[in-house]
């Protein structure tokens, strides 16, 4: 797998896409240090970004690799190599890479800008660390829809139709349910809800670790009273863990019965 | 599982397929097949576009799981196996390579998963392929990337060899080599199968036809055999007879 996750890794590395998106970061976090001097607003300017454009590249890269290498996997098959090492090795390439990216577009400004020394050093690791779980957890709910879906078209459709309910469609119906049941004490479900989505589970723990949660309101203070605590802490990571092992135990479990 | 001994090759029977039965939702691809390749030399597997030739090789290689049957490679049941893939060199039907890898790059990374001795060095010469090394494989043409793709099936010295189409996008030199090739392979007393649509091909090389219709084996014999049966001169001729006579 290591062997497979290595050549995967170098040929993505190379593509123009890794490029142009580590040097989108780049160009992006270095004007948004230029045009102001306090770090944690620019942490939560590239939150911002990030909860929305790490999840949808993710996407469409784990789509399109999958669909682009197809061909090759198959001579990969036919090697003397375990199957599901083939596919774990491509997706820990594409998710690699897009960690890369993200870690040094976005850390070699902060870097410079001597973030390392200042206190807002921990809210800048957290935010690298959502971003590359974020890179994680959808280029491998992707690589899930791909290997499902021979067809192209719908594999991208339904690729995107995942990170829009996520990034947007999720938020909308929990916002809709929450103003429909104003009457209910619904502290536990918002909690419960955001916590089981990946972005937004995100976004807490920026939020939470930047100690903006006051801009949360009465939900924030929620938040703050679960997740503030050890066993918060515990339970986010763990979900987030799970948001990454859950779509690759379903990479493992079709790759094993596919027909190539 | 690697038989370095080659009078104990020979007790071997090379691949048998046992009832092997296929569909893809609906469309019953195999109903079936039994198969057994147990002489070395060439076997040309044929039959009509659909007819279940490359579903029969990718069974063999574990890229297609069967519904039914069994499918031994040297005695051997390939179910949930994979080390057993080294004895077979597969050449697949479409060259497409990750784009921005180069050709020594490629040979190296297959090298790197497959560690047996290689002789690759040979194989670039005799096609030539010395300068498009360090070319990357996005800008091959697809003739060119044939040859990348001859080069990696036999570059390893494998009992089983299968060719999925090797004649695709070849010019003429390289077609001539190829075939030079799989004689040399033949000499060697391997077991080699070939699909393919060039009649020609088959003439010159096969030992042995397979003929599929509809997911069953319609006709195996020698050449002889086959132009004997339809009354045939020529195996253009004999093949569209059977096909003809087959519905």
């Amino acid at each position: 797998m290591f062997k497979i996750l290595k050549y995967s890794f170098y040929d993505l590395i190379r593509s123009r896409w890794t490029y142009s998106y580590g040097g989108f970061y780049l160009l992006f976090t270095l004007s948004l240090l230029w045009l102001s001097n306090d770090l944690s607003k620019v942490v939560i300017s590239l939150m911002n970004v990030v909860l929305l454009l790490c999840p949808l590249i993710a996407t469409m890269f784990g789509v399109m690799v999958y669909y682009n290498s197809r061909e090759f996997t198959e001579l990969l098959l036919a090697q003397p190599v375990r199957r599901t090492s083939i596919f774990l090795g491509q997706y820990l390439g594409v998710a690699g890479s897009l960690s890369a990216s993200w870690v040094i577009g976005v850390g070699m400004p902060f870097a410079l800008y001597g973030v390392f020394g200042s206190p807002q050093a921990a809210n800048f690791l957290m935010l690298l660390f959502v971003g590359v779980v974020l890179s994680f957890v959808f280029s491998a709910i992707a690589f899930f829809i791909a290997l499902k879906n021979e067809n192209r078209i719908k594999g991208f459709g339904l690729a995107i139709l995942a990170w829009l309910f996520f990034a947007v469609i999720y938020d909308g119906l929990l916002l809709l349910s929450l103003s429909m049941l104003t009457e209910y004490p619904l502290e536990k479900f918002s909690l419960i809800a955001s916590v089981l989505n990946p972005i937004d589970l995100s976004r807490i723990l920026i939020l939470l670790k930047l100690d903006v949660s006051a801009l949360m309101g009465f939900t924030g203070a929620v938040f703050r009273k679960f997740l503030g605590t050890g066993l918060g802490m515990v339970v986010a990571f763990a979900v987030l863990l799970l948001w990454v092992v859950g779509p690759v135990v379903g990479i493992k479990r079709v790759a094993e019965r596919k027909d190539f | 599982m690697r038989s370095k001994d080659p009078t104990h090759l020979e007790s071997l029977t090379m691949i048998t397929i046992h009832h092997l039965h296929k569909s893809f939702g609906k469309n019953h691809v195999l109903n079936g097949v039994d198969l057994s390749f147990d002489q070395p030399g060439i076997t040309a597997v044929l039959g009509p576009n659909g007819s279940g030739k490359t579903t029969i090789i990718k069974s063999i290689l574990g890229m297609v799981l069967p519904d039914e049957g069994i499918i031994k490679v040297q005695n051997e049941d390939i179910k949930g196996r994979w080390l057993y893939r080294n004895q077979i060199a597969y050449l697949p039907q479409i060259a497409r390579f990750p784009e921005n890898l180069t050709v020594a790059e490629l040979l190296r990374m297959v090298k790197d998963l497959n560690t047996a001795i290689t002789h690759d060095a040979d194989l670039i010469e005799y096609f030539g392929l010395q300068d498009f090394l360090d070319k990357r494989l996005g800008n091959l043409s697809g003739g060119t990337r044939q040859k990348v793709n001859l080069v990696l099936t036999f570059m390893y010295d494998c009992p089983i060899i299968i060719l999925d189409e090797p004649t695709a996008g070849l010019d003429p030199i390289s077609l001539i080599r190829l075939k030079e090739l799989i004689n040399q392979q033949r000499m060697k007393g391997k077991t080699i199968l070939i699909t393919t649509h060039v009649m020609g091909l088959v003439e010159e090389l096969a030992d042995e036809v397979v003929f599929l219709l509809e997911g069953h084996i319609h006709f195996r014999g020698s050449l002889r055999k086959l132009k004997e049966q339809t009354g045939e001169g020529n195996v253009e001729k004999a093949i569209a007879k059977l096909l003809v006579t087959g519905h």
